[in-house]
């Protein structure tokens, strides 16, 4: 099997095979021996020429990390093979990129109509929650093609609100 | 002592206060809003009983509901925890108009507190050192006055004022009209109650507040310091005891004062005086929170006491059992407020289902826990998750206790505050213990390090994603395209049934 993995905004190449209890993993072309266990879902035990880390899967409404120790890693994982995740076209920066609520609230503004181009970070949409409020930002540089809501709008958490390409 | 004891509160203090009436042989008896059927202090208690919809306002706070609940139950008394009831003095009136043993302060003692004008006042009297100020409400004109008198920069406050609201610092002159009219409108739609005051502004002060308890005989003893002087927005995020500045002679002084303004108001049960410390350690008496607070574990840690405990048999009308000599302080406590927020997002409130929880453990580890895996934090209430406390024979271990137990702790499936607390125990000044009010938003300010991955990092990051992914059993939609089915590390599923049954905790 082969991933693409981006590591806080860098691509690796990840593959990995099967053999027994153990897997062989090449990253970006080389070798690397690892040793895996999962000890419960979400967390890995993993080694790595003798050193120990406990690995856990952190996904919420808006991103996923991995998480080690005190240190949370964004990552974004991309099987090459599979026709559907080529097609949701979620990770790296190619294709539309959506913004999603990350949690319940209310639409106060739209900052960027559609059609508008926008820089990675810039603010798009601010939403209310808890007399909060908070600016949902541009996952990358593109154009505004997709606003799915109006001000005034309540949004559950995980919905998508825009889209970017 | 009583034999039912009714827990108006929910979260972890619920859950507290039920293990307190555990441990001494009372049933316990939790109420719930419609959102918290699943809530932890509903298990834990012996009967429980739903008070409403979700809005505190209809369920929490109402005050025929709570009482209905502890006739009908037939408990003997109500705590109140902190929040919510728990400074109402109507509440306390009524709990005694329906013969129910209301577990804090008498009616009056929260009223003159609950006024922090009046208290003021009272404190005046009393002898009590203060910040120079105004000691009742005042005009805009007579505030200007007071202003003038004392000197610039100010602070206005709300007189039924807490947790921050209503209050404003005023640095000169022109500034006075519009935040003194700011202030006055935010207190009126927060306590519905437009009284503000004035008080001299201490640059960059300590926090810093002796725990109190008094029986209702008459006799009353400190239980040392808690140093707060880390906050954000004038909440509190970390606490210890003892204070770094606080010597046995500033204790002596500080308690002192404190066990007078306790009986000068009349008080009973467990109660909090606090203090800015300014930089020469003038203290000045800020207010008395006539409850037991959220950050009473470190105090519990260092005297060896518990406090609910004796709050309950104070309650009772039991003599204190122990006298101001026999309190000795030993070690060093710090507590963390986990919450469900943000810090890299403006500390935006983070509720959801909580997907994962790992817990720490080990030597000198207490956790007040009001949350499990798999419980959706409810949007309604304030995110406090739990309080993480770490003891030590002294302030360095106990801040390295702390971080290893940081490390030891994940929350997954929303955000919490896990990650400020590595950062502030981090940085120097914190371990300096060279911390003012000021401390937080400081550091909050400064640039964070922009986190460089190291090397190894990244390529751990790396294949564990990709392992994740291969790992995972697919799901009905194919996300993610693994293929490699759920059995793909059969003796893993194994060994991990078998970590589950010796269970967490």
């Amino acid at each position: 099997m082969i991933y693409e993995v981006t590591v806080a905004g860098k691509l690796h190449r990840v593959e990995l095979q099967k053999s027994g209890e153990q897997w062989r993993c090449k990253l970006d072309g080389v070798d690397l021996p690892v040793d895996a266990v999962s000890t419960r879902e979400g967390v890995l035990s993993i080694l790595i020429a003798g050193k120990s880390y406990e690995v856990k899967q952190e996904s919420t409404a808006s991103e996923s990390n991995i998480v080690v120790g005190g240190v949370r890693v964004p990552v974004q994982v991309r099987d090459p093979r599979a026709l559907r995740s080529r097609r949701r076209g979620e990770s790296g920066t190619d294709g539309p990129k959506k913004i999603v609520a990350p949690m319940p609230g209310k639409v106060v503004r739209i900052l960027t109509p559609v059609g508008m181009a926008v820089e990675q970070g810039q603010g798009v949409i601010v939403i209310e929650a808890m007399k909060m409020q908070n600016e949902l930002k541009s996952p990358k540089k593109g154009t505004v093609r997709r606003l799915n809501i109006a001000e005034g709008a309540a949004v559950e958490a995980g919905q998508t609100l825009a889209e970017v390409e | 002592m009583f034999k039912k004891v009714l827990i108006a509160n929910r979260g972890e203090i619920a859950v507290r206060i039920i293990r307190a009436c555990r441990e001494m042989g009372i049933a316990s008896v939790a109420v719930f809003s419609d959102v918290d059927r699943a809530a932890l202090h509903v298990s834990h208690a012996d009967e429980a009983y739903p008070i409403g919809p979700a809005a505190a306002r209809e369920s929490y706070l109402s005050i025929p509901k709570i009482i209905d609940v502890a006739q009908r139950s037939g408990a003997d008394a109500i705590h109140p925890g902190y929040g919510f009831l728990s400074e109402n003095a109507r509440f306390a009136h009524a709990c005694q108009e329906a013969g129910i043993k209301f577990i804090g302060p008498p009616a009056a003692a929260m009223e003159l507190m609950g006024s922090k004008t009046r208290a003021r006042q009272a404190m005046q009297v009393a002898g009590v050192p203060f910040v120079p100020g105004s000691s009742r409400g005042l005009s805009l004109v007579e505030a200007e006055r007071m202003a003038g008198k004392i000197g610039y920069p100010v602070m206005i406050k709300a007189a039924a004022g807490g947790g921050g609201k209503g209050m404003r610092l005023v640095r000169s002159a022109t500034e006075l009209p519009s935040s003194f009219e700011t202030a006055k409108s935010e207190a009126l739609r927060s306590f519905n109650d437009d009284e503000v005051y004035l008080e001299k502004y201490i640059q960059n002060p300590r926090h810093i507040e002796i725990q109190v308890l008094a029986d209702e005989h008459g006799n009353a003893v400190y239980l040392g310091e808690r140093e707060c002087s880390v906050q954000r927005r004038h909440q509190k995020v970390i606490e210890e005891a003892p204070s770094a500045i606080v010597d046995q002679d500033l204790r002596a002084r500080m308690g002192a004062v404190a066990v007078q303004a306790a009986k000068s108001s009349g008080y009973a049960n467990a109660g909090t005086v606090e203090f800015l410390v300014d930089s020469e350690r003038n203290f000045y008496f800020l207010e008395m929170n006539t409850r037991l607070q959220v950050e009473h574990p470190v105090t519990e840690a260092v005297t060896g006491v518990d406090l609910v405990h004796l709050q309950l048999r104070i309650a009772a009308g039991e003599k204190l059992p122990f006298c101001q000599s026999d309190v000795q302080l030993r070690g060093h406590a710090i507590e963390c407020r986990i919450y469900a927020e943000d810090p890299e997002n403006n500390f935006f409130p983070s509720p959801g289902r909580i997907a994962k929880l790992m817990r720490p453990s080990g030597p000198g580890i207490r956790e007040d826990s009001g949350v499990y895996e798999g419980w959706t934090v409810p949007l309604d209430y304030d995110p406090m998750l739990s309080k993480l406390v770490a003891f030590a024979s002294d302030r360095r271990t106990a801040i390295s206790r702390m971080r290893r137990a940081l490390d030891e702790y994940f929350i997954g499936g929303i955000k919490s505050n896990l990650g400020l607390f590595r950062r502030i125990l981090d940085h120097p000044d914190f371990q300096e213990a060279r911390i003012d009010t000021g401390f937080l938003d400081r550091l909050l300010s400064s640039p964070s390090d922009d986190i460089r991955f190291e090397d190894p990092l990244e390529k751990l990051a790396a294949v564990s994603a990709a392992l994740f992914v291969a790992t995972l059993s697919p799901k009905p939609n194919g996300q993610n395209g693994a293929s490699t089915g759920r059995a793909a590390m059969p003796s893993v599923w194994k060994r991990a049934a078998r970590y589950e049954g010796v269970g967490d905790e």
